[in-house]
């Protein structure tokens, strides 16, 4: 058995008839996914169009596929977990014994950060930032679907935990020494570390691949304060990745040492330190909030002023406060742990630093206020989901200001008030931005708009879902309910969960809406076409081009002499009352070439993950070399690029003009 | 509108929260200042917030496109004023709050001693897995599961842990601490009406942690001392070996007692958990500590 390290038969819970049984829905859905696809013959479209595509736009819609996906995985565990602690009160023990009901917690949180809300808002960067600034594509696009693949290994590695063997039972972030192998020896921990490690470092790929594109390629004349806001968001996020990742990382590193070769930076014995763990988690931990949050952010910026057919207001403050939030949240992570018995001064201070981080996320919120003030509001999806992130975000801010008061924070630390708090910041302030931004750029991404009436209905059933489903928390963590409680003995908690419960299946009913919206508008996207290019009187130059946008974004590179370009554009036409007529001097242009290392790597990565997390020391051998030479073979490549013949792009440009209705 | 109703059941369980225990129901100083922060806190942001939901909400529905009435500005794009008054009303509300949450932290401060004429009673506690156990180092007592205080009278907690971080946590007489291997937190609390209060461990733990919470008896002087005569004339002994068996996982353990305890049994869990700097020295010769 040696063969195959500690791998055996008995790793498949076979005696679990939950997991069992989603296992086998699992492998009946992706199988009849797969034959479905190989029999329509649709295996080489997807080889050359998406899996080995390089194209930025590609690889975000690529990104959002993979966050929806896991919204489902993330969102069935958190109702579960919902419904045991909704039954298991008194003398229940509900459904989920303790050390499944661990394992779902912890996946939740780790899918739901990992694997749906970072591939979320990094596909929507992927897909808007280049067309924003007016480039042809990111500054390293074959890094770029390299990146996706290792999201992507990371995900299935997480999701392989379901199957063969367990998940983490610590709780997302793992705290030592209960994550060490003393208290932790199964192999729960270690997919959770190598997932995390093999897309943590596609992450930070991504973020160094961001900050150059935004540094370095901007469209002519767009200097720093004519970018949209929502490439500065991206650009404070991506900035933010570079800084906070490599932290995560060399944690986890750590971690895996103590594991896996006895030593001992936070085991209990031999001068390990737990706290040192605790420091260095929440200091990748909270810049990771602003790194989801500000491109949200952003999104919210760009709805509002489009929709109110407007400039955004306070242009300049905006930017400020983005780039302040984007300092300022190295400042705060003690928050994460004023009950670890710091001194009264380091407790104080951070709670300050703490506080004043809602400075700059007040002063947005007031921005967005009067962007809307003069303007002509049409309340599509987009606005739908902003307006209700505003109404919403602010409670959830409030609840934060509580939680940065130290002596407010030891009473609620760690209850379930706090899960309400960063449901409350993390819901609308993520999700909501996120799905916005689905709903604004879709139409850019397909060509055809999505169902607004199936897009309110999962509006509204979100938006009431998720106050049923996390204001009764605040309530019972006031009444002292720990998080992560598998069973609890006190019935007066019992009707409030109840409720949450409620709020819960309110939240899967706007899942459902959300599932239908799809369905809808893909069968009647010959009504919902958009055949101009900019279905929503746009203000930013993703709007100037074709839906979709051809691989090269633009025919003829945009010049810029101004903040939102394309509408200035639009307006000079206006008022001369004729159409500028096309006469572009069209060139060829060079898109770079598919590139298969991505996926290639990913599939090796996913095989070294495995073997280390099941000490199979040869294939893991033979995973690094894998992908070793993969990436070797890459370098030595001579063409990395395809000229696309000038004929070809004005042929295009031609049958696709902008078009400004006079 | 759903909003307001929202805010309105926020308060309103703030309101209904006198009738219901935990964070809400103080019944010493120390949980009872902590909530008053949580209240003025509270108030002070609401002040803010609910203006600013009924202005969104308000602009909204008024700058709809449908609205013929509404002026249509799309050169409002900056006033100076406006962005004066947008940084300094958060700034101001921060002031506020910042200065509450500074006080707080020192007022409130877990391991700042509350001051009484009377002497603090010490309690060690240690989360093992998953119980608790309160030794009382000057009576020469402990139990498990269970802790009895007497009211009126500060206690002052030492705390570690077995291994396992936990956090020990009682939130109606104060907020909660981290319990860890190796070193000591501390906490001070007083229970100003006699009563029985729900205790517990506030960081998960592994396996039993659920069924790691206890109840914690505040009862008269005379009555703790007659349940301190009581423990310590019959029961177990709580030494190193039968620590040792205590300290095996166990859940939901039914509370009971130790009629003596042996000195410095505390610090010798804290060490152990840890090793001391000679033991260290001794397993590993080269390192860094033992050149020095």
């Amino acid at each position: 058995m040696t063969l195959l390290g500690k791998l055996d038969w008995s790793a498949v819970p076979f005696d679990q008839p939950i997991i069992m049984g989603t296992v086998g829905v699992m492998i009946v859905v992706i199988g009849s996914i797969l034959s479905w696809v190989t029999l329509k013959g649709y295996v080489p479209y997807l080889w050359r169009e998406w899996i080995t595509s390089v194209d930025h736009k590609r690889i975000g819609v690529m990104y959002i596929v993979l966050a929806l996906v896991m919204l489902l995985r993330g969102f069935a565990d958190g109702i579960m977990m919902r419904t045991q602690q909704a039954v298991a009160v008194g003398g229940a023990q509900g459904y989920l014994p303790p050390e499944h009901f661990d394992q779902i917690f912890s996946a939740h949180g780790t899918i739901m950060i990992f694997f749906v809300a970072m591939p979320f808002v990094i596909g929507l960067m992927n897909f808007v930032v280049p067309l924003q600034l007016g480039v042809r594509d990111v500054a390293f696009p074959t890094l770029n679907s390299i990146s996706f693949w290792l999201t992507a290994s990371g995900v299935l590695l997480t999701n392989m935990s379901l199957a063969i063997g367990e998940f983490a039972k610590t709780g997302w972030f793992a705290y030592p020494p209960l994550s060490e192998l003393q208290f932790s020896p199964g192999v729960g921990v270690d997919y959770y570390l190598w997932s995390l490690q093999i897309s943590g470092i596609g992450t930070l790929l991504s973020g160094v691949n961001f900050v150059t594109t935004i540094l370095k390629m901007r469209a002519p004349g767009m200097s720093y304060l004519r970018m949209p806001v929502f490439c500065w968001t991206a650009l404070a996020s991506n900035l933010l990745i570079v800084a906070a990742f490599p932290v995560l990382t060399a944690l986890f590193a750590m971690l895996l040492l103590d594991r896996y070769l006895g030593f001992h930076f936070f085991t209990v014995d031999a001068g390990g330190n737990v706290m040192m763990y605790v420091n260095l988690f929440w200091i990748w931990g909270h810049p990771e909030v602003y790194i989801l949050v500000l491109p949200a952010f952003g999104v919210y910026s760009e709805v509002a002023a489009t929709f109110s057919g407007k400039s955004l207001f306070g242009y300049r403050s905006m930017v400020l406060a983005t780039m302040a939030i984007c300092v300022l949240s190295y400042t705060v992570w003690l928050h994460h742990f004023f009950t670890m018995g710091a001194s009264a001064s380091v407790n104080a201070f951070f709670g300050i630093t703490s506080m004043i981080i809602g400075v700059p996320t007040g002063v947005k919120v007031f921005n967005w206020l009067f962007t809307m003030y003069g303007g002509r509001i049409r309340f599509t999806v987009p606005v739908l989901w902003t307006i209700g992130f505003m109404v919403t975000f602010v409670f959830g801010g409030l609840t934060g200001v509580l939680l940065a008061l130290p002596a407010v924070d030891w009473q609620v630390h760690n209850s379930v008030f706090l899960v309400a708090h960063f449901h409350h910041v993390i819901i609308p302030g993520v999700l909501f931005g996120a799905i916005a931004g689905y709903n604004y750029w879709f139409p850019k991404a397909f060509g055809f708009k999505l169902d607004e009436r199936w897009g309110k209905a999962a509006f509204w059933c979100w938006f009431v879902g998720f106050h049923l489903a996390f204001m009764p928390l605040y309530v019972t963590g006031l009444m002292g309910m720990p998080r992560r409680l598998q069973h609890s003995d006190v019935l007066a908690w019992q009707p409030w969960l109840l409720v949450a419960e409620v709020g819960a299946i309110v939240i899967f009913a706007g899942i459902i809406c959300q599932i239908v919206q799809i369905v809808v508008s893909i069968r009647h996207r010959a009504q919902l076409r958009d055949t101009t290019g900019d279905p929503w009187n746009g203000r930013t130059l993703e709007w100037s081009t074709a839906s979709p946008p051809p691989a090269w974004n633009f025919a003829v590179l945009p010049r810029v002499d101004g903040l939102d370009a394309f509408w200035t554009h639009k307006q000079r036409v206006l008022a001369k009352q004729e159409l500028p007529v096309q006469q572009h001097a069209y060139r060829p242009i060079e898109v770079p070439k598919n590139s298969p290392v991505g996926f290639v790597t990913a599939f090796f990565t996913v095989v070294t993950g495995f073997a280390l997390i099941w000490h199979i020391w040869w294939m893991a051998g033979f995973g690094v070399l894998g992908a070793a030479v993969t990436l070797l073979a890459f370098m030595f490549r001579t063409k990395d690029e395809v000229e696309i013949p000038a004929d070809e792009v004005a042929l295009f440009d031609r049958a696709h003009p902008v078009e400004v209705s006079l | 509108m759903r909003i307001c109703l929202l805010a309105l059941s926020l308060t309103g369980a703030l309101l209904l929260g006198g009738c219901t225990e935990g964070v809400l129901d103080p019944k010493g100083p120390i949980a009872f200042a902590e909530l008053q922060i949580l209240i003025n806190a509270t108030g002070i942001m609401l002040a803010i917030v609910i203006p600013v939901v009924i202005a969104t909400l308000g602009v909204a529905f008024w700058f709809r496109a449908s609205n013929d009435h509404a002026r249509y500005r799309p050169d409002f794009v900056y006033s100076g004023r406006l962005e004066m008054l947008v940084w300094s009303i958060p700034l101001m509300t921060i002031l506020l709050t910042g200065t509450v949450a500074w006080i707080g932290a020192y007022d409130l401060d877990p391991p700042k001693p509350i001051a009484s004429s009377t002497r603090p009673i010490k309690v060690q506690a240690i989360s093992l897995d998953w119980k608790w156990l309160f030794i009382y180092p000057e009576l020469g007592v402990a139990s498990v599961n269970h802790l009895t205080i007497p009211v009126g009278t500060p206690v002052s907690f030492e705390l570690t842990s077995s291994g396992v971080m936990n956090s020990f946590f009682v939130p109606q007489l104060a907020g909660q601490i981290y319990t860890m291997a190796g070193m000591v937190t501390r906490l001070n609390l007083r229970a100003d009406y006699a009563g029985t209060y729900r205790g517990l461990s506030a960081n998960f733990s592994g396996d039993g942690f659920a069924d790691m919470h206890f109840n914690v008896d505040a009862m008269p002087s005379e009555r703790f001392a007659q349940w301190v005569s009581s423990t310590s004339s019959a029961g177990l002994v709580l030494d190193s070996k039968s620590y040792a068996d205590l300290a095996k996982p166990s859940a939901a353990v039914t509370p009971f007692t130790y009629h003596s305890v042996a000195p410095g049994l505390f610090d010798t869990i804290r060490t152990t958990s840890m090793q001391s700097d000679a033991a260290l020295c001794r397993s590993y010769p080269t390192s860094m500590r033992a050149e020095q």
